[in-house]
């Protein structure tokens, strides 16, 4: 049996996807990115490798994406992470046509056709606001674990609105409601309603089309899943693996590779923005 | 002597000026604003009259200004900022046809007339990229304080290039920065550089031209001061550091004396005629 590889070096996080010849999974790993970005691809590989009880000759292919896809220096080519996300997306749920990735530090919306090709993407690259940056702004402020955001906003019964759009200053307003009484959960409900919003509005940008497919970081996020939802008045596809959705597309990536010898198409699509 | 208060309540730090009616400035004070504005505000200006060696009683009139301005419950009148950092800039340096202050949290460019009206303005108030909140981050990320941000500076060899495009986003540029080995007065240096090419570009939207004032806490640091003039090739009109802060305030005191020689003006009028 040969198998596929796929590593995901984000800017906060890093994931790492093992495949099989039938393109299920048999390893996966996550780690944080720190500083030492060399380091962090080697360990998630080395990790979801001994989670698969497979050895590193078994590997017939690995494909590197995500921002440091370039440090990943065993991987034998490297991938955008825009068409990884589209790739996972399409072969979690076939049906995808729209994408929307959120990161540690960006949010991407990605248009993808049957075949998992890109068609068109936007991110937000230039500004902070409506990113995953924002729950760690609220978080931080509010001095609770990023992963309790989510469950605690939806304990929320009213909005407590967020006007401003930058980042650092939203952590000033956050502090500011607690000043006022408002509620912990009303205050996290809002920041997430905002990130919502921003969100829906660069996913027009590249049109919403069925079925959409939540992936990043924040998809785990039970709270932002209502948010998205509610906003575009329709369920989101999401799954476990959503976490991992750039890697599994950088996986099989690498198991295009193993079964017909050739490299990745690199990709060339341009932005919309 | 007719006495008049100035208290400007803005994002970051509250200021307040007290001043009599042939100009002399008779107390200050400052303190940060925190979350409880109306407090901070009456806190503000007691030490101002604490250090005029005044009472409330003595004041006859109170002009607030800033983003809390509408939290002073003890005010008579309430000013914009930019009407208000006219009228401040105008006094301190008569010439002053564009003004740029850079606070904590916002960054204004006015372009004003010989009578201190404003002419036009643009103002950065969505976005921390080009506010204090930029520089303050930036040193937090290298673990700074923001009192030791121009101490750092005096000891830059040179700068790297720091995008300033987002105050968030340039952590990334930091750690990537201090991971090559630079130096965190050089990096300093990079995003002071960063903040006043925005700050250039703001005036440049309101038309700038000569007398240029500069204001706000951020001038404290003689770098950008610097900057800015080489920028605009011209040289700036820039406050002593301890009224630099204070111009808002300031504006506010003057109009404050103004206010009570119309008040006047108008019961001379209205008075019967003999």
């Amino acid at each position: 049996m040969t198998y596929a590889a796929g590593v995901d070096v984000g800017s906060t996080q890093t994931k790492a996807i093992v495949i099989d010849e039938d393109r299920r999974i048999v390893g996966r790993s996550l780690i944080d990115t720190g500083a030492n970005v060399i380091q962090a691809a080697e360990s998630s590989y080395v990790d979801a490798l001994r989670q698969g009880n497979i050895d590193e000759e078994e590997v017939g292919y690995v494909v590197g994406t995500g921002y440091g896809r370039f440090r990943v220096t065993f991987g034998n080519s490297q991938v955008t992470e825009i068409s990884c996300h589209g790739r996972g997306a399409v072969h979690l749920f076939p049906d995808t046509r729209t994408v929307v990735d959120m990161g540690g530090q960006d949010t991407k919306a990605i248009s993808v056709s049957a075949d998992g090709e890109i068609t068109d993407f936007c991110m937000n690259d230039k500004c902070a606001a409506g990113t995953g940056r924002f729950l760690g702004a609220a978080a931080e402020a509010l001095d609770i674990p990023l992963d309790d955001l989510g469950p605690v906003s939806l304990q929320s019964t009213k909005a407590t609105k967020i006007s401003t759009t930058c980042t650092v200053f939203a952590e000033s307003e956050v502090l500011a409601w607690i000043g006022k009484g408002k509620k912990i959960e009303d205050i996290l409900w809002g920041v997430h309603t905002s990130i919502a919003s921003r969100s829906v509005a660069l996913m027009r940008r590249v049109g919403i089309h069925d079925e959409i497919t939540f992936t990043g970081g924040v998809s785990r996020n039970g709270g932002m899943v209502k948010a998205l939802s509610d906003r575009l008045e329709k369920p989101l596809n999401i799954s476990d693996d959503c976490h991992y959705m750039g890697a599994l597309g950088a996986a099989l990536f690498a198991l295009d590779n193993v079964m017909t010898g050739r490299a990745p198409v690199a990709d060339n699509v341009g932005a919309t923005s | 002597m007719t006495i008049t208060a100035g208290i400007d309540v803005g994002s970051t730090y509250t200021k307040a000026i007290i001043q009599a009616r042939d100009g002399t400035i008779l107390g200050r004070a400052m303190g940060p604003t925190g979350f409880k504005l109306q407090q901070l505000a009456r806190t503000v200006y007691g030490m101002a009259l604490d250090d005029a060696s005044l009472g409330e009683g003595d004041i006859s009139y109170v002009i607030a200004t800033g983003a809390g301005r509408h939290q002073v419950d003890f005010k008579d009148l309430h000013v914009t900022d930019l009407t208000a950092c006219a009228r401040g800039a105008n006094f301190l340096f008569p010439g002053t046809r564009t003004i740029l202050d850079v606070g904590g949290q916002t960054m204004k460019a006015s372009r004003v007339d010989e009578a201190a009206k404003v002419l036009s303005f643009r103002l950065n108030d969505k976005c921390a990229a080009g506010t204090g909140a930029f520089l303050e981050k930036t040193a937090r990320y290298m673990g700074y304080r923001t009192e030791e941000i121009g101490a750092l500076m005096t000891t830059s060899k040179g700068s790297v290039p720091i995008s300033g495009v987002c105050a968030v986003f340039a952590e990334s540029e930091v750690i990537n920065h201090l991971s090559l080995g630079t130096a965190p007065a050089d990096i300093m240096q990079g995003a002071i550089e960063s903040l006043t090419s925005r700050s250039v570009q703001l005036m440049k939207r309101v038309r700038a031209e000569p007398e240029f004032t500069l204001i706000g806490g951020i001038l404290r640091f003689q770098t950008m001061g610097q900057l800015v003039s080489e920028i605009l090739e011209s040289d700036v009109n820039i406050p002593d550091t301890d009224m630099v802060q204070h111009v808002q305030a300031l504006g506010c005191a003057i109009l404050g004396h103004r206010r009570l020689e119309k008040i006047r003006t108008e019961a001379d009028a209205s008075a019967p005629v003999r």
